[in-house]
């Protein structure tokens, strides 16, 4: 049977990370299943989790009095999901909700973080990690704020 | 002038109008269009987005804009239309059998990619992976939902369909169509790709091509400027040393990458 490093090894996010440094994060991991409709995250309450996506889908949805709630992003198998547990104040900007069954491996935000402060190696090779990856969604998001299918202004 | 044969309302503010082939039409291949008038009022170049070989009727798929759109709206089955065409060069279509295929759509250059869509379909093993990732801006706005998802079950065309936001209840993407070109299966060095949609879209998009190792004279782009005679004359479709309406409005990215960040002036 595979282990949580073998998983963490073959899940996009991870696999260009050498086997020593998976092992210590996987030390931090469970794996974990949700159902439809279920809650991974609120909005406002504290990111100590990063989920680790391996089948099924997350929506990410935000709430506004005046439109309701809107699904801004959808996440799938390949993406991870809660860099919140890194930075303060650690809460969650947006609600996480399973869309279909979700498998992941759910790490401990507080687990990594002591790992990382107490192993500098380890530190910077996740931080590198997670500034491709935020990188990549702020490009993301700014396509998206422009609105570029939307009614041009006349 | 030309019979409406039928006008059919896609999305609140996108349409399609059928219109018959004027006399002697010589037939258009995927990525051509047509310069539509309404006398009066003007014509604009809108790509032709139905089947080539249905020689009975030219389909248009319009978001109404402007001045001419704003009329054509208004034409139904009762009415006519003026048809000049077709023009432009084409989608690479022949360069692409034999390879795998990305098409990537974005709003309404869904339209001018849809032939293509047929086009392959009407021969299928005549080419490798074929995958179509389309753009909406609401699950609201999606256009040919219903046949671009039957096409995707029935195994011949794999589709993602993204929307930029959505109500709770929708089950499929939410994300920028470009976030999902990294998962698509190709052989880089042996795929064609094609792009339709706002530049900075198209510009993205290619960005995330080159990434995955599809080489640039292998992507193409089809531009949209300004258009008027359409026949290499008035100068107001002119993209740096090309005239959109007749060296486009497919080109290859490669030839159009350094003017494709240049305002239009
Ligand atoms: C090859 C090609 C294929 C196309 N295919 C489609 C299609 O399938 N469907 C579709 O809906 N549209 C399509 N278009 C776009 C369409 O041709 C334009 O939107 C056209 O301008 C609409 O005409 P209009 O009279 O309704 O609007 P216009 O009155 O021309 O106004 C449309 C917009 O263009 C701006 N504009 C007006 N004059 C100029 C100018 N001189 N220079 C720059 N901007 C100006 C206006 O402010 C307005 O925002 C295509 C364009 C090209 C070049």
């Amino acid at each position: 049977m595979k282990d949580i490093a073998d998983e963490l090894s073959e899940h996009a996010f991870f696999e260009s990370l050498n086997p020593g440094t998976i092992e210590l994060i996987a030390g931090c991991g469970v794996n974990a299943v949700y159902k439809p409709e279920e809650m991974l995250a609120r909005e406002g309450s504290s990111a100590d989790e990063l989920f680790v996506i391996r089948k099924g889908r997350v929506a990410l949805l935000m709430h506004s009095t005046e439109r309701g709630s809107l699904q801004v992003e959808t996440l799938d198998a390949g993406d991870v999901l809660g860099w919140s547990f890194l930075v303060p104040p650690y809460r969650w900007p947006v609600e996480a909700r399973a869309v279909q069954t979700v498998h992941v491996i759910r790490l401990d935000g507080k687990c990594l973080r002591d790992k990382c402060n107490a192993d500098a190696e380890l530190g910077y090779e996740l931080m590198r990690h997670f500034a491709a990856l935020i990188a990549r969604r702020l490009d993301a998001t700014r396509i998206q704020l422009l609105d570029l299918y939307g009614q041009l202004e006349q | 002038m030309c019979d409406i044969n039928r006008r059919q309302q896609d999305t609140e503010d996108v349409f399609t109008l059928d219109i018959a082939p004027p006399p002697g039409y010589p037939g258009f291949a995927p990525g051509q269009f047509n310069m539509l008038y309404v006398p009066g009022v003007g014509e604009a170049a809108i790509s032709i987005s139905g089947d080539p070989q249905d020689s009975y009727r030219l389909l248009h798929t319009i978001r109404a804009v402007g001045d001419v759109t704003a009329q054509l709206r208004n034409k139904d089955g009762r009415s006519h239309v003026g048809v000049r065409g077709p023009f432009g060069k084409p989608w690479p279509i022949e360069a692409a059998r034999g390879r795998d295929l990305v098409i990537v759509a974005g709003g309404i250059g869904i339209a001018p990619l849809r032939p293509v869509l047929y086009t392959v379909l009407s021969d299928r093993a005549a080419y490798g992976n074929v995958h179509l990732l389309y753009g909406a801006r609401t699950p609201r706005d999606i256009l040919y939902q219903d046949e671009l998802m039957q096409w995707h079950r029935q195994g011949e065309i794999s589709t993602t369909i993204t929307v930029d936001a959505a109500k709770p209840s929708w089950k499929g993407d939410v994300g920028v169509v470009t976030r999902y070109i990294g998962r698509v299966r190709v052989d880089p060095e042996n795929t064609v790709a094609m792009i339709c949609g706002p530049e900075i879209m198209m510009r993205y998009t290619a960005g995330e091509l080159l990434l995955k190792g599809i080489p640039m004279r292998q992507i193409h782009v089809s531009m949209e400027r300004h258009m008027k005679c359409a026949a290499a004359l008035c100068g107001h479709c002119q993209f740096g040393p090309y005239f959109v309406c007749r060296d486009g409005p497919v080109f290859r990215y490669s030839d159009v990458a350094p003017l494709m960040s240049t305002a239009e002036f």
